[in-house]
């Protein structure tokens, strides 16, 4: 996964063609720490297809306000650029991501 | 009862590997304990979870008052720690959401995402979440500013004004953490000046906490913003008045609601919807117990939570323990079989039981004997309706069904019980 921050977040997402997939996270967020070897697994799968990104809150809490990202987890998609889907909550599970993925990979 | 060799071989069914002896449901700490008693007792014990084990006191990040672990522990850690522990002792953890339940066949069955599990007894630790404000905005907001949970999203709001709702120990304990983090965090309560729900402690240091702002007598009735929270409108319960107030971030604390939606249809609930349990965590129904928030309760707190665990892990194993035992000697059995319910303490009372003793060994080709402590057995009295008040009493099962009974014990009496001359 692109490890993005405030420097390079125009560079790899807002320039970026295709799908990505953006994980905001935070060191004191458990469920965004226990999500992320499962993100990290759908890359694998998916890799290929689309980009996969992650975003530190602590160190870039602008960027994510910004991006409209006010809790934690939260998985934003965009296309070209473009703001597309968003899923977050505590409740979140790896197979919503999934499922995610899929309809908008097609 | 008597256990002999051979009826221990004979167990059905036990080699089937997703028959469970304990099944609990939910992770957080009272399903945590459950797990440590259950799986320690050598029960093959799972716990299913949807999500990462802890439950709401996961989301607590300040867990002070867990005898033990004092200043400085962390709910994370400490559900970690319990989880660890759990899986110590053989607990088996699954990670999937439960659909439905059939809490009455037997075994009891439970239906997942990802297969169907089978239990001869469950504990619903399925716990609480937080009750919503059900205001306008609250919703479409969510993550958007509106949170639930101090833990997760605190750091996002640094230098940033919140404000929190209400004044129960976690709205008064998770503002006091969101000082750290927000520019300005403002308490609406919705009681008079001065009076909080919250425990004294926490209250006393909240109150002298400078960052804290208290807003008193009021309630939020709309939270405002086009993508991101901007204001809350408050209303003075006193005078009428509305309001907007300019906010980034609304924490809702107001008190939680019971995840029973699942089994309210089967089990017995108050009128909020939490489980009614006795002492020993038992529900309306055999084999199945409650523990945790789930369950209507004086204190919902880590460590009741986690005694609840351990009382309804107990009282299942010997459940298990006692429907097995039965299902073997008496429902199962050849021969027509006699029970003697007898208390221990009972001496005139113990000296019939040996008259049923003799009685039952002179005729041993044609009967046999099950004799039940029926001050320590939960099964008989449950199914049979045998309380200490009847002892001692005398049953004839013929092929697992009850034919006959009787109080007065004799020679006469036991003859004609059994038609035996």
């Amino acid at each position: 996964m692109i490890e993005v921050t405030k420097d390079n977040f125009d560079q790899e997402v807002r320039n970026s063609s295709g799908l990505v997939m953006v994980d905001w996270w935070g060191p004191k967020c458990e469920h965004c720490l226990e999500l992320m070897p499962h993100v990290e697994e759908l890359e694998k799968r998916y890799g290929d297809r689309m980009k996969f990104c992650k975003v530190n809150t602590a160190g870039n809490r602008r960027l994510a306000i910004g991006e409209k990202v006010l809790g934690l987890p939260a998985m934003v998609f965009y296309r070209d650029g473009q703001r597309v889907a968003e899923l977050s909550g505590q409740d979140l599970m790896p197979e919503d991501i999934e499922a995610k993925i899929k309809e908008l990979i097609d | 009862m008597l256990r002999s060799p051979e009826n221990i071989t004979q167990k059905a069914g036990e080699d089937m590997d997703n028959l469970y002896d304990l099944l609990i449901l939910g992770g957080g700490p009272a399903g945590l304990a459950a797990g440590v008693y259950g799986a320690r007792a050598r029960m093959k014990t799972g716990i299913i979870e949807k999500g990462r084990p802890g439950g709401q006191a996961a989301t607590t990040e300040e867990l002070e008052n867990y005898p033990g672990f004092g200043r400085g522990t962390t709910g994370p850690g400490l559900m970690q720690a319990m989880a660890e522990h759990a899986a110590q002792f053989g607990a088996e953890f699954i990670t999937d959401t439960v659909l439905s339940l059939d809490l009455r066949s037997n075994p009891k069955s439970i239906t997942g995402r990802k297969g169907e599990y089978l239990a001869k007894s469950v504990i619903v630790a399925l716990g609480a979440q937080p009750r919503m404000l059900k205001v306008t905005g609250e919703g479409r907001l969510r993550g958007k500013g509106v949170s639930y949970c101090a833990t997760c999203d605190a750091e996002l709001f640094e230098e940033l004004d919140v404000v929190v709702v209400g004044s129960g120990d976690a709205a008064i304990e998770e503002a006091e953490y969101l000082t750290k983090f927000a520019e300005k965090v403002t308490i609406i309560v919705i009681h008079e000046e001065g009076k909080v729900d919250a425990n004294q402690a926490s209250a006393e240091r909240a109150f002298r906490n400078p960052k804290l702002k208290w807003i008193w007598n009021s309630t939020v009735t709309r939270i405002n913003g086009e993508e991101l929270v901007e204001s809350v409108t408050l209303k003075n319960l006193k005078t009428g008045e509305e309001w907007d107030y300019p906010t980034n971030g609304v924490f809702i604390f107001i008190g939680t609601v019971p995840n029973s939606e699942l089994v309210k249809d089967q089990l017995q609930v108050n009128p909020q919807g939490y489980i009614i349990t006795d002492e020993k965590m038992g529900t309306n129904l055999e084999g199945v117990f409650a523990a945790g928030d789930v369950r209507d309760k004086y204190l919902r707190q880590v460590i009741t939570a986690a005694a609840d665990g351990a009382i309804a892990a107990v009282a299942a194993e010997k459940y298990v323990h006692e429907t097995e035992l039965w299902e073997q000697e008496v429902l199962q059995a050849s021969k027509p079989v006699v029970v003697a319910y007898y208390d221990p303490t009972d001496m005139a009372g113990n000296e019939k039981i040996i008259l049923v003793d003799q009685f039952v060994r002179d005729h041993n080709d044609q009967l046999s004997l099950v004799k039940v402590d029926a001050t320590r057995n939960e099964l008989v009295a449950r199914r049979y309706q045998v309380t200490p008040d009847k002892l001692p009493l005398v049953h004839l099962f013929v092929q697992g069904q009850l034919q006959k009974q009787t109080q007065t014990i004799t020679l006469e009496s036991l003859k004609e019980l059994t038609g035996i001359a």
